[in-house]
């Protein structure tokens, strides 16, 4: 493996150098008939699930048909999108804020063809490359992050929770049948990246066991009072400690039991690592969120599952948990009705009744004034 | 052959949706097999490792990513996050595997040429393996060593005329939803602020300058599609000021049963005829509808713009055009304090280029914050702590009933001395004159 240059001179990193030019503009990328009918659109109909058409002013109508991915994407599986849409959507094609993928095309008679080309096309073992659906009252693509693929915070893995969410629910991203559009999203840590704290599902994975603390590193790695302040309950304080070789070192010391497991400290301090298999790690699932504007203001989704225990590869807990809380929904809740907006008519009492949930005192609120105002302020309750 | 055993990651090759591990796979056998003699500038089984250390993880229940990196590309604070395994040995293909983000479109179309160019780079420079797209909406290019990321600078601004993305305590880089290139519902061209203001604002997203992480977002109306409203720390939300626009023939054939409600959206299910009544009328929030024999009316001042009504019948109600946006601010995850949703502090502005009424209030935004924000404090935080009366006046934004969900149930108001008739200097002396001790 020679190394090849770009032309780039480490000897002279300044050379030629282009730099704060952004992104490409936009325009060049839009279809045809995008670029066309840009602001002049009348109205959108969902044709079935997944396929969309969109009616312009002009009376050009554009096709959409949406698939799902996994987010991860090679570029073997990249070029293979490409390939489709040379054939079919004249060189373009899009990607949707949820991972999802566009293919559109300005005739009707195309959309059949694509349908089946779409379709047929596998991975080697035998899942759809591009399944279509996530259109309207339906589940629609997890938003997730990195998990064990990438990320050094993770409490559990994103692809494969995903995966084994969306596989037990895939009839949920084909069919159009819940009572409104069921947004789910998953997180790797409680940092959350990702719009896990506004959803209507989230699953979020999680540590339990205080931070081991790395003596021997923890000096060389960190700035102490940068440790100490990450904490937000001030459960750690700086202390000598002498190692088994007669080493005095700086380092820190955790009061174990005012630690909440944010892994703030890990962030900024690697010689804090919470990470366990044995047990300690998991996942939390959060409910109720939203973020549009529609009939009832936007909300943040609450912790209804304090803990699901780490069942690589399939998490069947999880995965029954999930379909448990979106069953209920789905049979209880009225037509345009959010999961939150539904728990929050037939009160959280119902919820967990309906639902099939324990409830348990880790999901009473605790932390800092806010709680508060979570906690029943009334006799309108129901037996 | 497999370089390692992944029973466990093989589980997730089946079911149907699709496989990131027949991906990953697919990948690897492209690299084994390198049918057009690529000249691999990373190890030809990055692919091969990825598994491997991901089966482990499977395994152990435990990451195998080490704690960042510092490393990146002259001149930026930002884009690249440094990432290595912590068992090199067993895994030397990803040994370091860091990761490049890359400056999306605004609405994240392409066409073909651009994604081909990327994938040839990024297969001979990197592991082939990409996020499309991370959570804040970059093109992430997943894996490569650290002698490669000035070669892929290089070649994406030479070659791509495309820039990194932010990371860090910088400005994040801008996202949008796809606007008005295929919705009806957009108040403004969401895609055109966006590229705009990433361009603007290079410098403060490669370039760390602020106490923590900044980001802008721009959602075209109410339904909050790139869900800025709680994610970024100034979110544009599109908004119409005048009414709704009513084609009563379609109502008509709303009511009819001819146009089925919300374009379809809930098909798979019957849910009986469309009730205009039940499903409109009666669900709308601020109860500003109803039918006059069978027209539809709508006293469009107290409309709050909640969207439902124009989701549910799109061929028959269309947004206004007195059209622009509203601004929030603050809006933030859970980590550390709690999460917040973006506060309003301007109900309305209109979102005309050159957008100089924006940036003034960006400027100042910036300017405050980076003089008063404490470390990896986010704005929003900020603005909790000085009180959201107080970062108005900073801000010169006048106060505004739409700002609050209610007033001040305390009567604790910090009233200043001008407020106050004879200020607050007063003598004792004169107090006793007309109250003996």
């Amino acid at each position: 493996m020679a190394f090849i240059s770009s032309g780039y001179d480490p000897k002279n990193p300044m050379k030629d150098r282009i730099t704060d030019i952004g992104p490409k503009h936009y325009e060049q990328f839009l279809p045809p008939v995008i670029k066309k009918n840009f602001g002049k659109w009348l109205y959108h109909e969902i044709l079935e699930p997944g396929i969309l058409m969109h009616k312009a002013e002009s009376g050009d109508e554009v096709y959409t048909i949406r698939v799902g991915t996994p987010r991860i994407m090679s570029v073997s599986t990249i070029r293979e999108v490409c390939d489709i849409a040379d054939k079919y959507c004249k060189g373009h094609v899009r990607w949707t804020t949820r991972n999802n993928l566009e293919f559109m095309v300005d005739s009707k008679d195309l959309v059949e063809p694509l349908k089946q080309d779409l379709t047929s096309r596998k991975h080697t073992g035998g899942s759809y490359k591009f399944p279509i659906g996530g259109t309207g009252a339906c589940m629609t693509n997890i938003i997730h992050t990195q998990g064990w693929v990438h990320c050094h915070t993770a409490a559990t893995d994103a692809s494969g929770t995903v995966k084994s969410v969306m596989d037990d629910l895939f009839d949920e991203f084909q069919h159009m049948r819940l009572p409104a559009q069921l947004r789910v999203s998953m997180a790797c840590c409680v940092n959350m990246c990702g719009a896990v704290h506004c959803s209507d599902i989230g699953f979020v994975g999680y540590h339990r066991k205080p931070p081991i603390i790395d003596h021997y590193h923890l000096d060389n790695l960190c700035e102490i009072p940068l440790a100490v302040a990450a904490c937000p309950t001030a459960a750690i304080r700086p202390v000598k400690v002498d190692l088994p070789d007669g080493k005095k070192v700086n380092s820190v010391a955790v009061k174990n039991e005012r630690c909440m497991f944010c892994g703030n400290c890990y962030t900024m301090c690697p010689a804090m690592p919470l990470s366990d298999g044995s047990g300690g790690d998991g996942l939390i699932i959060m409910v109720g969120g939203k973020v549009s504007n529609r009939i009832s203001d936007p909300k943040f989704s609450k912790v209804v599952v304090a803990f699901i225990p780490n069942e690589p590869p399939r998490w069947p807990t999880l995965t029954k948990t999930i379909r448990q809380i979106i069953d209920a929904y789905s049979k209880d809740a009225h037509k345009y009705e959010r999961l939150g907006e539904w728990a929050e008519r037939i009160g959280w009492e119902r919820f967990f009744e309906k639902t099939g949930l324990e409830f348990s005192w880790h999901l009473i609120d605790d932390f800092r004034d806010p709680a508060y105002n979570t906690w029943r302020q009334s006799t309108n309750f129901k037996f | 052959m497999a370089k390692h055993e992944t029973p466990l990651l093989d589980e997730l090759e089946k079911g149907p949706w699709p496989s990131f591990v027949s991906d990953i796979k697919r990948e690897a056998a492209s690299r084994a097999k390198n049918e057009k003699n690529v000249e691999f500038q990373i190890p030809a089984e990055v692919c091969e490792d990825l598994l491997g250390v991901v089966e482990l993880s499977y395994h152990e229940g435990e990451t195998h990513w080490k704690h960042g990196g510092i490393v990146g590309v002259f001149g930026y604070g930002g884009g690249v996050i440094g990432r290595y395994c912590d068992q090199p040995q067993q895994f030397p293909g990803v040994a370091h595997f860091h990761t490049m983000r890359v400056n999306q479109p605004s609405g994240l179309y392409y066409s073909t040429d651009f994604l081909r160019q990327l994938c040839d780079l990024w297969e001979f420079r990197g592991s082939g393996m990409t996020n499309m797209h991370g959570s804040t909406g970059d093109i992430v290019l997943l894996g490569t060593t650290t002698p490669q990321l000035e070669e892929v600078f290089h070649e994406l601004t030479h070659k791509f005329e495309t820039d990194l993305g932010g990371s860090g305590s910088n400005l994040r880089t801008p996202s949008c939803c796809l606007g008005m290139s295929r919705c009806e519902f957009a108040c403004y061209d969401t895609q055109a602020i966006c590229h705009e203001f990433t361009n603007v604002y290079q410098d403060f997203l490669h370039r760390p300058a602020f106490p923590y992480k900044f980001k802008f977002k721009f959602d075209g109306c109410p339904n909050c599609c790139v869900a800025s409203i709680a994610r970024s720390d100034l979110s544009f939300i599109g908004l119409w000021r005048d009414n709704i626009r009513i084609d009563q023939e379609a109502v008509k054939a709303y009511i009819g049963g001819e146009i089925p409600p919300n374009g379809g959206a809930h098909a798979d299910r019957d849910w009986g005829k469309f009730d205009i009544q039940k499903e409109i009328i009666d669900l709308c929030p601020t109860k500003c509808m109803w039918m006059e024999g069978d027209t539809l009316k709508i006293n469009d001042k107290e409309c709050n713009h909640c969207m439902h009504c124009i989701n549910a019948m799109p061929r028959a109600l269309r947004i206004g055009e007195d059209r622009g946006c509203a601004l929030l601010l603050g809006a933030k995850a859970p980590i550390l304090d709690g999460a917040q949703m973006g506060t309003l502090i301007v109900p309305f502005i209109k979102v005309e280029p050159p957008y100089d009424p924006i940036h003034e209030l960006i400027e100042k935004i910036f300017d405050f914050w980076m003089e008063e924000g404490k470390n990896r404090e986010r704005v929003g935080e900020t603005m909790k702590r000085f009180g959201l009366a107080k970062y108005l006046e900073i801000m010169d934004l006048k106060p505004d009933p739409r700002m609050i969900k209610e007033p001040r149930a305390n009567p604790y108001i910090f009233w200043k001395e001008e407020e106050v008739p004879g200020g607050w200097d007063r003598k004792i002396e004169d107090y006793r004159s007309r109250h003996q001790m």
